[in-house]
């Protein structure tokens, strides 16, 4: 019985989210439709699919799984992705993009930078490494939703796979923007819902508020001495300043996480998606509200679960998933929730898979279709454009399911392990390769084409190079390190009484996120080689920045 | 402070709930401002809008 209303709601679900892909098909007309949702979407509607495709579900469940290992200390992610995420982001580059993207008629991230820059490499090379590294990113994001899918409605893994991966394709597919604006939106909703009652029905769980975290303070004791060696302080305390876990948490998770999102292409293009500059400053509410409400109770709970289990069962959330961090939130919330919340729970991860997704895939498509086959390649004809980025779009969500199945059954457990971990890469390397290159794009008349040129160039090759061999996690995961230098990083010295962490002053450099190391060597490389390289003509500079009304004078 | 006793943290909480505060008052602060007088491409797009709206209906 149980299952058949589980199975009710869902299909119920889904059904909604069709109808909401078939309306944005109605009143797709355009190609700036299609791309932009006719810069004529509403703020509350983009703030809401703005975060709807921020938050995934390795936000809520990955994440959530993290705070429940290193405790509340995550919480200062909550704050960056607010104040950097959503405000940063929306008051400062909303405004800027929203008008370039106007003057340049660009539809897409690729081609504003192109634009910007007059370079169809620098449009085609943007869009290559979407097409290339986007597909690992969504492919982790399917394959976590197939995952939740088959355990719940007794399908197989690969029925899962197809069936979620064909209602997210209709309904972006035919919908374009339009479509996945509305269904961001209404998945927004579900996830807010799902998310609030999390923390209630938890609270109530656990005695109240304070009663909680007094109870989750008193835990302290219990930190297994290993974590404790690393610097754990118990979960309602940060990790101790210079150690190993005040590392990972600064310098790794927080860090890439929340300096991405101001460079990630599905998020840059909702700013072009608004009427008016205003109705940025109007979504800048609806956004921050949305993160508060979703990563910061993910964030809260997390850490609450070992209380619910210590007191249940004696053991601490790790131990009972059987280290599988993943695990955690979904086991707390069948193992303490009533039943009922299972199913908003299991409706809240799917609204957080497919809001990213559909995203994903819309801007993987029309990187494809507009940027590199229809911009790059040189093929005319406007009305092209809308067939392309479908045809793109199809590919993405070929490619990506591709590489869901593939990646496992080529490379083993590391396939799954590259999967897991490249929403973080993909993150940082948008901030390292595309950061510096789209904030120069708003903001500094003197950039230059090499500059910029240079700028990805060398971001992307100092991100590669640290997080290939240096940072511990993933050198030790694509195994060159090991393989050519006999060591799993380059930051581990090995000598005949031990292995020791490579550290400068409180820096442990095995544990620094890639994107800090190659951030700032891509900021000094625009600056320097645009010093020395031609600038652009005032003309250029007058239709990139001065009013529309001045530039037609000029 | 709610049953959190270190500083850091309960920091880390008061600011994550200020900062969606300020984004609040930001928002409804600025909530006109950067309005761009209307074009005649405004005209025109609200035009053919209407119109296609109407050989739809």
């Amino acid at each position: 019985m149980e299952k058949i209303t589980l199975a009710a709601f869902v299909l119920a679900y889904l059904g909604i989210v069709l109808f909401l892909g078939w309306r944005g098909f109605r009143n797709t007309r355009t190609v700036t439709d299609y791309l932009l949702a006719g810069r004529r979407s509403h703020p509350w509607v983009m703030a809401l699919s703005y975060g709807a495709t921020f938050i995934s579900t390795s936000a809520i469940v990955g994440f959530g799984g993290v705070a429940a290992v290193y405790g509340m200390g995550l919480m200062w992610l909550t704050f960056t992705n607010i104040f950097i995420g959503i405000f940063i982001a929306f008051a400062f580059f909303g405004p800027p993009t929203r008008r370039l993207g106007l003057r340049l008629d660009a539809h897409t991230f690729p081609e504003l930078l192109g634009r910007r820059y007059r370079s169809r490499a620098i449009q085609s090379s943007s869009a290559a490494l979407i097409f290339l590294f986007m597909p690992l990113y969504a492919s982790a994001v399917l394959m976590s939703a197939a995952k939740f899918l088959s355990e719940h409605l007794g399908l197989s893994y690969q029925e899962a796979l197809y069936l979620f991966a064909g209602i997210v394709a209709v309904s972006v597919v035919l919908g374009g923007l339009k479509g996945v604006l509305y269904t961001d939106a209404f998945q927004a909703a579900v996830m807010t819902a799902g998310m609030v009652a999390l923390l209630l029905l938890s609270y109530y769980r656990l005695g109240g508020l304070t009663a909680a975290y007094k109870k989750l303070a008193a835990l302290h004791s219990a930190v297994p001495p290993r974590l404790t060696a690393l610097g754990h302080q118990g979960w309602t305390a940060f990790p101790a300043f210079g150690s190993v876990l005040w590392w990972t948490l600064v310098g790794s998770i927080m860090t890439g996480v929340s300096i991405g999102v101001l460079a990630q292409p599905q998020l840059v293009v909702r700013f072009m998606t608004v009427r008016r500059e205003s109705e940025l400053h109007r979504a800048i509410p609806i956004g921050a509200l949305f993160i508060l409400l979703t990563v910061g109770i993910a964030y809260l709970v997390g850490p609450l679960t070992n209380v619910f289990f210590h007191e249940t069962s004696d053991t601490l959330a790790l131990q009972r998933a059987g280290g599988d961090v993943e695990r955690i939130i979904p086991m707390y919330v069948t193992a303490a929730l009533p039943p009922f919340f299972s199913i908003l729970f299991l409706v809240t991860l799917l609204s957080a898979a497919m809001s990213t997704l559909s995203s994903q895939f819309h801007v993987i498509g029309t990187a494809l279709g507009r940027d590199l086959l229809e911009e790059g390649l040189g093929l005319p004809a406007r009305f092209r454009t809308l067939h392309l980025s479908r045809i793109g779009m199809v590919a993405a969500i070929l490619f990506a399911l591709l590489l869901g199945v593939e990646m496992e059954r080529i490379l083993g457990k590391t396939g799954t392990e590259i999967v897991a971990r490249s929403t973080a890469i993909f993150f940082g390397l948008c901030a390292s390769i595309f950061l510096p290159v789209y904030a120069a794009a708003l903001w500094c008349r003197s950039a230059t084409r090499a500059g910029a040129l240079t700028a990805m160039l060398v971001g992307a090759l100092s991100y590669v190079l640290w997080m290939l061999f240096m940072q511990e996690k993933t050198a030790a995961l694509f195994g060159l390190s090991q393989r050519w230098f006999g060591t799993r990083s380059l930051g581990i010295v090995i000598r005949p009484e031990g292995e020791s962490l490579l550290q400068t002053g409180p820096v442990l450099w095995t544990h620094v996120d890639a994107s800090l190391v190659a951030l700032p060597i891509a900021i000094l490389a625009i600056l320097l080689v645009s010093a020395f390289t031609p600038k652009f003509s005032p003309d250029h500079l007058a239709r990139c920045f001065s009013p529309p009304n001045q530039n037609s004078a000029a | 402070m709610l049953g959190i006793p270190d500083k850091a943290v309960f920091l880390a909480y008061a600011l994550s709930v200020f900062s969606a505060l300020l984004c609040v008052l930001y928002g409804v602060a600025n909530w006109n401002k950067g309005d761009e007088p209307i074009q005649t491409e405004d005209v025109q797009w609200a035009k053919e809008e209407k119109e296609d709206i109407e050989e739809t209906l």
